[in-house]
């Protein structure tokens, strides 16, 4: 009875799994925002809403740049937005947010006004891990988001595996590894024995504003500041938590396998 | 004349009208009542307010218990004189105080003599958790299996110890801490603007019943209530983080004994769940939806339309995708007469939400503390009797139903209004309990304020934290190899745990 069941209803339904990254990408809900862009040229010199309503310090005024927004720790709640007075901070609804380099995620004037996206890995590291790449993923004080829409790219809707990436289950079977967490300190020790189990040439990759920056927990002695301190990350996918089309991306921007990267920057 | 001071979920007393005993009296109070049918829901240390005394210089400590009465809807507090030193352990007659009073030792260094097996729950050394020595049976045959922090899968990190003749489990000891963040201390003194991010994000799967019980806390402490509109999206929001969670639940159970259509299916309509709390917030998770004083995103006639609709689709096909979980009987066969709890066992160590539940006991805090929404609207407790995995899967599946039952009423019967309320500041000198059920079960906070109206302490004990012994009773006597169905069938929280 139920065997027939499960045979008609896959017949029924056909292939779940998305077309992303050769059809269109699933759209973000409406009031996710995706990454945010900063016009500080429309700040006016004495205005700190944002500043003052940040629940992360993500803003902050630097003398030589005016007002900066870190989307590194930034866990986009949209507080800035609203209180904004003159909109010189808007969302984008762009779901493309990983980059290579922690500065990357910091917004300022200019050309710096949106992040700037992640490159791929270069020829040699892709020649060696761009058609299979197996990750082990640790999670250091992470608190279940950030995990939960990792694993979530395993079911059919995504199908990781048919870009060849897959999480292993042994750091020695593994060519990097995917951070959530602030890294809470009673974790140091696993994550560096994790870390330097995993065999060389390796990558590393932070998922979630806690793993780039200690999101929420930035300031609590118990945790450290986000992964970099302690291990060398390749990888920045921002969020709380990156929605997984986000993860996505930045798994496919790295390994090169996302066709024209040049032209969805100039989007 | 009872020696508690009575309060209902969501409510507060004054500090001074808290009944305060020696510790002696204290202990032998709570004993008495919970020998009555009374459960632990919190029980701490808090450093006294002239925290130094006089004569001897050395701290001292207040304990408070919280204590709920299910069958009478009520909850009472009691607390004790400030003392150093030790106070009566009440584990070995309720061993549902153990972790409580390990914790009371660890934070404040006062001793429950008489515990009987003393050591701390999550505190960190330099870059790990002093969670050693870990209990071992004796014996020429005995293995030790030990798993973990770092798992075989996208998880969290915890330690497991396994003492073992060949397949047979006698002993598991579960040792956590590595997802410590120190996050109570950092609400001390508050409430900051980052508190209500750090609660998001203390269990990130239950970031909207701990956000509801934190902001419940506030607004009583305030003296005002949540506008009914912002209480009506929480318990919205509440059962669609039930709802995806217990879906995933059941594809993982599938999924650990290879039963693949429903593992597949329900990976996809978890995360159509968690795209439902999306609509409402634009989060998964439900990140920034709750916040003290009311929610931040309304849910509008015409949202709840849509949210309605595809709501029906994923309740049927969840109903589809478990009932070919029920009708495999190879699934069956690892899931019935598997991890079984007694009653009697879940009740001593006082174990909440669907894992008791599936144990047969009637203990949902909607149903026996009802506040906020849940006042208005109920929803029937969902138990099944066995005890064994295949009743913690078939709570959840009850529970799928029921939450889905209520969602379709509810969606239909928004009371409109304003969304939030200022929030006055917090009264001083007064404690505050709410009560929510979480996926998980029961989401305790207690938040006391001092003379100024700052937070003094904000405790939080998320179900797990009653939980994870009933997972190693449930092992006992199994074959280690059906550890991961038992683990799922429980799906404990390890940050929730740690804080």
């Amino acid at each position: 009875m139920s065997t027939f069941d499960v045979l008609f209803h896959r017949i029924q339904t056909g292939c779940e799994t998305i077309a992303y990254p050769d059809g269109p990408a699933p759209a973000l809900p409406d009031r996710h925002g995706g990454a945010l862009q900063l016009d500080s040229t429309r700040c006016m010199d004495t205005c700190h809403a944002c500043m003052d309503i940040c629940p992360t310090q993500a803003i902050r005024r630097t003398r030589e740049n005016g007002i900066e927004l870190d989307l590194g720790r930034c866990l986009f709640c949209g507080s800035c937005v609203e209180v904004c007075p003159t909109q010189a901070i808007t969302p984008t609804n762009n779901h493309r947010m990983a980059v290579r380099k922690k500065d990357d995620l910091i917004l300022g004037s200019g050309a710096r006004s949106q992040l700037r996206l992640a490159e791929d890995l270069g020829s040699r590291l892709i020649a060696l891990l761009g058609r299979s790449i197996r990750l082990r993923q640790v999670s250091a004080g992470g608190c279940n988001a950030c995990e939960a829409d990792v694993n979530v790219l395993g079911t059919i809707g995504w199908d990781l595996g048919r870009f060849g990436i897959q999480f292993v289950a042994s750091p020695r079977h593994a060519d990097g590894i995917l951070i959530t967490g602030p890294v809470s300190k009673a974790m140091e020790l696993a994550l560096r024995k994790t870390w330097d189990a995993i065999p060389e040439p390796k990558i590393a990759i932070a998922v979630g504003s806690c793993a780039i920056s200690g999101g929420p927990f930035h300031a609590n002695p118990e945790t450290h500041a986000g992964a970099d301190g302690i291990i060398p990350i390749d990888l920045y996918i921002p969020g709380c938590p990156p929605h997984p089309l986000t993860i996505l991306d930045g798994l496919l921007r790295v390994l090169g396998k996302l066709k024209n990267s040049a032209s969805e920057h100039a989007e | 004349m009872t020696p508690f001071a009575t309060l209902s979920n969501a409510s507060s007393v004054s500090w001074d009208a808290i009944p305060q005993k020696t510790p002696e009296n204290m202990c032998s109070s709570i004993a008495e009542a919970m020998a009555n049918g009374a459960r632990i829901c919190s029980f701490f240390g808090l450093p006294s307010d002239n925290s130094i005394s006089l004569n001897s210089g050395s701290k001292t400590i207040e304990l408070v218990a919280v204590l709920a009465h299910d069958t009478e809807d009520a909850l009472s507090v009691i607390r004790s004189m400030p003392f150093s030193g030790s106070f009566p352990s009440l584990t070995p007659d309720h061993p549902q105080a153990h972790l409580f009073e390990r914790l009371i030792f660890e934070e404040h260094g006062l001793t429950p003599t008489g515990h009987p097996w003393l050591k701390p729950v999550r505190k960190t050394e330099t870059n790990a958790p002093r969670n050693s020595p870990f209990f071992e049976v004796a014996g020429s045959e005995i293995h030790e299996v030990a798993v973990g922090p770092v798992h075989a899968g996208i998880i969290e990190p915890g330690h497991f110890r396994f003492q073992c003749t060949g397949e047979k489990v006698h002993h598991l000891e579960i040792a956590l801490g590595y997802q410590h963040r120190g996050i109570e201390a950092a609400l001390t003194g508050g409430p900051f603007p980052s508190g209500i991010k750090q609660i998001e994000a203390l269990a990130g799967d239950t970031s909207v019943a701990h956000t509801t019980a934190y902001a419940t806390n506030l607004e009583v402490l305030s003296g005002t209530e949540a506008p009914l509109q912002a209480q009506w999206v929480r318990a919205i929001a509440l059962e669609l983080e039930r709802l995806a969670n217990h879906t995933g639940d059941i594809g993982a159970l599938a999924n650990d004994v290879a039963f693949l259509p429903t593992s597949s299916a329900c990976g996809r309509i978890r995360g159509d769940f968690l795209n439902l709390t999306a609509l409402i917030c634009g989060n998964r998770f439900g990140r920034s939806l709750v916040t003290p004083g009311g929610c931040r995103y309304d849910l509008e006639p015409e949202r709840a339309c849509r949210l309605r609709e595809r709501l029906l689709v994923s309740l049927s096909e969840v109903e589809q995708a478990a009932r070919w979980l029920w009708e495999s009987s190879s699934s069956r066969a690892r899931f019935e007469r598997i991890g079984t709890l007694t009653p009697d066992d879940a009740a001593r160590m006082g174990m909440v939400g669907p894992a008791v539940r599936a144990c047969g006991l009637v203990r949902d805090v909607r149903f026996d503390h009802p506040a906020g929404w849940h006042r208005f609207a109920q929803i029937p407790v969902s138990v099944w009797p066995d005890g064994d995995v295949q009743a913690r899967a078939r709570v959840r599946w009850l529970e799928i139903r029921q939450s889905g039952e209520f969602l379709k009423e509810q969606l239909a019967a928004a009371p409109g209004g304003p969304l939030i309320t200022p929030m006055p500041p917090l009264m001083p000198d007064t404690l505050a309990v709410t009560l929510v059920e979480g996926w998980r079960g029961e989401v305790c906070h207690v938040a006391i304020t001092d003379h100024q109206g700052r937070l003094r302490t904000c405790k939080v004990t998320d179900p797990s934290f009653h939980n994870w012994t009933g997972l190693a009773l449930a092992m006992r006597n199994q074959a280690i190899s059906d550890f991961p169905i038992c683990n799922k069938s429980f799906n404990l929280s390890y940050c929730g745990f740690d804080l």
